[in-house]
Parts: C-alpha cells; sequence; structure tokens
C-alpha cells in the first residue's frame, strides 16, 4: 500500500467509525446474538441452556404457546389495513392532484401521522367505546346499535385496523402525490391529442408510471403492518382474550413480562425470515408489474 | 356545447372537493372530539345527545392532568433525548455519508451494503439481545439506550445523506484537493455548507421518531423521574381508567407541542417526507 492509499485509509475510517462502531454493537452483533439465543433458554437470572431448536418447536406446536394466534392476528391486520391504505392513498392522491387547496387538504390528511401514539390511542379507545363512544352515539341517531368495537373478540383486529387506516393513510397519500407529481404532463397532453378519455388515461398512464411508488409504499406497509405494538398495547392490552395479541405484543410479553428470552428471540426470528421472505419475494416478481422509466 | 362540457367539468370539480372535505372532517374529528372532552365535567362527557361546547368549559381538567403526573419532567426529558438524538446523528451520519461517497478506503462497498441491508432488520428482531447487552454494561434505567445506539447508527440517515452528497457537482472538491486541502477541510468547508437541506430532513424525521419513540422507554425505564411524554401518558390510563376528561386532557397535553412544531413547519416535514418516502 502506497503512503497515499494508506493515508485514504485512515481518513475513510476514521470519518465512518462512529457509525461502523454502533453498526457492529448495535445491529450486527444483537442480530447474530438474536439468532444464538433463539436456540438458547434464558430467564436472565440463571446460566443460559441450549435448547436446540425446541423454542421453534415449542411456538409452533406445542399449543401452549400464543405464537400462531399472535401470527393469525398480525396477518389479519395486515389483510384489513393494506389493501385500504393502499387504495384509499392512491385515490386520494388522484383526487388531491387535480384540484385546487392541496397543501390544505395535504396538511390535513396528514395530521394524524404526527402524532404521538399512546395519545391518539386513548382517543380512539374513547370514540370506539361500546357504550358511550361518539361513533355508537352517532349510529344510534340513525337508528343501527353498534357493536362493541374493542371488547368483542371478533371485531377487536377490525377495530384497531380501522384506526390504524386513518392514522397512516395521510403519511402514503403523500407519497403518492409525490410520485404523481413527478409523471410529466407530456403523456397526458399527447395522450390527450389522441383522444383518450380520463379512465383510458389513468390505466394506461398513470398506474403504470406510479408503480414504483406503489411497490414501495406495498413493502413499507406490509413491514409497518408486522410490528404493530402501540395501539394494541394502550387499546386493548391485547385482549379481550387474546383476540388482539400481535407479533410484537408476544415478543414483549415473553421477552420483558415472562423473561423467556429464548422464546421472544424465537418468535422474533420467524418475523424477521417472514418480512425478508415478502421483502425478497415482491423484489423478484416486481419486474412484472412495476415499471421503471428509462 | 362547451358550456355543457365546462358545466361537467365544475360538476366534478364540486363532487371531488366534497369527498376531499368529508375525509378532512374525518381526519380532524377525533381531535376536535378529544378537545371537547377534555373540556367537560365528568356528568357531561355522557350526555346524550352529545353535546360538543360545554358550558361552563372545566379548564381545571388540564390543571388537574398537569398536576396528576410530572408533565414538565417528562417533556425535559423528552426534549433532551431527541436533541442529543438529533445533533448526534447528523455529525456521524454526514460524516459516514461523507466517507462512503468521497474517500477511497478498502471495504468501503461492503460496509455500505451491510449498512442498507439492515434497514431489513426489525428493530423487534435486536430488541432482545440489545436489552440483555444494556443490562449488562448497566444501562438499564438510564437514558444511554435511548440516545447512544441513535448516536451512533442510522442506516437510513447515511443512505440519505450518501444519496444527495452524490448529486452534488464533483468539481468542487476536485479543485479543493488540487489546492492541497485535506478531507476535514473540504468536509467541513465544502460539503457541510451545501447539505443543509438534507441535514434538516434528517433532523425531523429522527427528531420525530425520538419524540413519539414509545417501547423503547417501556423497556428500559423503571424510574418515573426519568420518564419520558408517551411513557408518562401509558401510565396514566392504568391510574384514570374512567375520567375520561383527564385522560382526553392528558392527551391534549401531550399533543399540542408536536402540533405546534408540525403547523410550524408543515410544508417542509410534508415535502421531506414526499421525497424521502421513508418515516423510520
Amino acid at each position: 500500500m502506497s503512503k497515499k492509499e494508506l493515508k485514504e485509509n485512515l481518513w475513510g475510517f476514521g470519518f465512518i467509525a462512529p457509525q461502523l462502531i454502533g453498526f457492529l454493537l448495535f445491529s450486527l452483533f444483537p442480530t447474530v446474538a438474536a439468532i444464538i439465543l433463539s436456540c438458547f433458554e434464558w430467564d436472565l437470572v440463571s446460566k443460559p441452556k441450549w435448547v436446540g431448536i425446541s423454542n421453534f418447536k415449542y411456538i409452533f406446536f406445542s399449543g401452549e404457546s400464543d405464537f400462531p394466534l399472535a401470527l393469525k392476528n398480525t396477518v389479519l391486520y395486515i389483510l384489513y389495513t393494506v389493501p385500504a391504505q393502499l387504495f384509499l392513498a392512491l385515490v386520494f392522491a388522484v383526487i388531491l392532484n387535480n384540484v385546487g387547496l392541496k397543501m390544505l387538504y395535504r396538511a390535513i390528511f396528514f395530521l394524524p401521522t404526527i402524532t404521538n401514539s399512546i395519545a391518539i390511542s386513548f382517543v380512539w379507545t374513547w370514540l370506539l367505546n361500546g357504550d358511550f363512544g361518539i361513533i355508537n352515539t352517532l349510529l344510534k341517531s340513525l337508528g343501527i346499535e353498534g357493536p362493541q368495537w374493542l371488547t368483542d373478540p371478533n371485531l377487536v383486529m377490525l377495530s384497531i385496523s380501522l384506526m390504524s387506516i386513518w392514522w397512516g393513510v395521510g403519511y402514503y397519500t403523500t407519497i403518492f402525490l409525490a410520485g404523481l407529481q413527478s409523471i410529466p404532463n407530456v403523456y397526458y397532453e399527447a395522450a390527450t391529442i389522441d383522444g383518450a378519455n380520463a379512465v383510458q388515461k389513468f390505466f394506461k398512464i398513470t398506474l403504470p408510471m406510479v408503480s414504483p411508488t406503489t411497490f414501495f409504499v406495498l413493502i413499507m406497509s406490509l413491514i409497518n403492518g408486522f410490528q404493530v405494538f402501540d395501539q394494541i398495547y394502550i387499546m386493548t392490552n391485547g385482549g379481550p382474550a387474546k383476540a388482539s395479541m400481535s407479533l410484537v405484543f408476544l415478543i414483549y410479553q415473553y421477552g420483558f413480562k415472562d423473561f423467556k428470552m429464548g422464546w421472544a428471540a424465537a418468535v422474533s426470528m420467524v418475523m424477521f425470515a417472514i418480512i425478508l421472505t415478502i421483502t425478497l419475494v415482491q423484489f423478484k416478481f416486481s419486474n412484472r408489474w412495476v415499471y421503471y422509466e428509462r | 356545447m362547451m358550456s355543457s362540457i365546462n358545466r361537467k367539468k365544475m360538476v366534478t370539480k364540486l363532487f371531488l372537493h366534497l369527498i376531499l372535505i368529508l375525509v378532512s372532517i374525518s381526519m380532524i374529528f377525533p381531535f376536535l372530539w378529544m378537545i371537547s372532552t377534555s373540556l367537560k365535567s365528568l356528568d357531561q362527557v355522557f350526555l346524550i345527545p352529545p353535546i360538543w361546547i360545554p358550558k361552563p368549559l372545566q379548564w381545571e381538567n388540564y390543571l388537574n392532568a398537569w398536576n396528576a403526573l410530572p408533565f414538565g419532567n417528562a417533556y425535559l426529558n423528552s426534549l433532551k433525548i431527541a436533541l442529543i438524538c438529533v445533533i448526534g446523528q447528523l455529525i456521524t451520519c454526514s460524516m459516514a455519508a461523507y466517507a462512503l461517497a468521497k474517500i477511497n478506503f478498502r471495504g468501503k462497498n461492503i460496509i455500505f451494503i451491510a449498512f442498507l441491508a439492515t434497514m431489513m432488520v426489525p428493530s423487534q428482531v435486536t430488541m432482545i439481545p440489545t436489552f440483555i447487552l444494556y443490562k449488562y454494561i448497566g444501562w438499564i434505567d438510564t437514558h444511554l439506550p435511548l440516545t447512544v445506539p441513535w448516536v451512533l447508527f442510522s442506516a437510513f440517515g447515511v443512505f440519505l445523506i450518501r444519496q444527495f452528497i452524490l448529486t452534488l457537482p464533483k468539481e468542487l472538491d476536485e479543485a479543493a484537493i488540487i489546492d492541497g486541502a485535506n478531507h476535514f477541510v473540504i468536509y467541513t468547508r465544502i460539503i457541510l455548507p451545501l447539505i443543509v437541506p438534507v441535514l434538516a430532513t434528517l433532523a425531523i424525521f429522527t427528531f420525530m421518531s425520538s419524540w413519539n419513540n414509545f417501547l423503547g422507554p417501556l423497556i428500559y425505564l423503571n424510574s418515573p423521574e426519568k420518564y419520558t411524554v408517551p411513557l408518562l401518558l401509558a401510565q396514566f390510563k392504568g391510574i384514570y381508567i374512567t375520567d375520561w376528561t383527564l385522560l382526553m386532557a392528558a392527551s391534549t397535553i401531550a399533543i399540542v407541542p408536536v402540533l405546534i412544531v408540525y403547523l410550524l413547519g408543515q410544508r417542509y416535514i410534508i415535502e421531506s417526507i414526499a421525497l424521502t418516502g421513508i418515516k423510520s
């Protein structure tokens, strides 16, 4: 190595050192540790005990673990929130892109996104209260008997999803709007000259041109969906009868309430594997429907 | 003919505005109801039909909520943690981004790819092992787990700034190199002043995600005097489980500062989120 190269290397590692140390300590090391930990039984007090894959066997097959239920609830949450958010955000963005007062509407839509999850969970607990909540009161004035949103096990995931859709749709609308605004106007002008109508323009120009944004929003909302926790912790505490227990709630429960570090790590590894698989599969199939302008 | 087309356009526009107004109302409604409830007396809370503007307004709910728990202290804690995270990240991320964009050193591609790959690892995976690590080095019940890892590692921050530096014209720093400037001089004198917009974007993201972070403080903090705003607020539910007026007053108190920041920097916040597309 020449003196000049050595100097460049010293500068380079000097500049990146803080982040590199952070990466090793707070990302790489814990990720590897989580893999190893998922093969141990440990309550943080006694000595860790090697158990191989039995943590995974336990969470999947024992019948005692809440993992299958938490997985089911989380998937349900994703099925409710992701398509609805994607669809509504795209529709809102297209409408916003075609009317005046864009800034004002967008600012209002975005309002829920910035607010703190705990305060907003309180507010929704109150709105959705089955006996005194304003939503059921309004329904009653229309002659409809409102359901027990948060205490009916069959409904609780849907109720939490409704709140999450309200919470996140403005954020995704904003991203879609940015995508729409980057479409060059000449495409629409040319289509108008060729006699295309609004519907044709939407399906032949808007939708393909906005597909990279759609792809991004899809992946982001899926990953966010797997991580749902705050609103469940406040609104239902996982209940009634564990009907709103999510994967992250279960990790929290195992790790920090029951001190079963091996089980918690095993659940987190399964979650990691699912997210990784979905993301990679999405990337693999993305070239079939995502259009990148060259 | 022309006028009928214009009329049709007008009707469409009106219809679209109607939809947007309805959605806007549903976005604001929970906030209005929160404020309305926070100003009621307990017996007004359950009135049917519901009232929007209580008489008289119970301003003392706010005083009671503020005094019921140490809000002022939690504000200071949250502010301190958020500021440390923001300033620390701006420094370390911009340095790492500069190295990745402008310095030729060994292993830089591998480091960059490794950083990017971590963005796919959910924070819940690292949560358990880092908790154990902090327990062993005595960081539990301190603010260190809420600051140090944030300051020292943000793949998103490094990536964001690196992309921005790469769009800057090369001539600027090449000329400086010919003049004999070293990397420290180029970084502080040439690059930093040019990347202020992206630094502002990162500052906003970091501030918001630190301020709203709940799971972290929930796991790491035990002593009430160390609580952050979201964690303190969460304690409220157990204590005032049925007093909706106090709960709503406390929620309003917790939301107002972020709301003010948002209304002041609204355009900038939204645009930076639209541009980068990533929240945390």
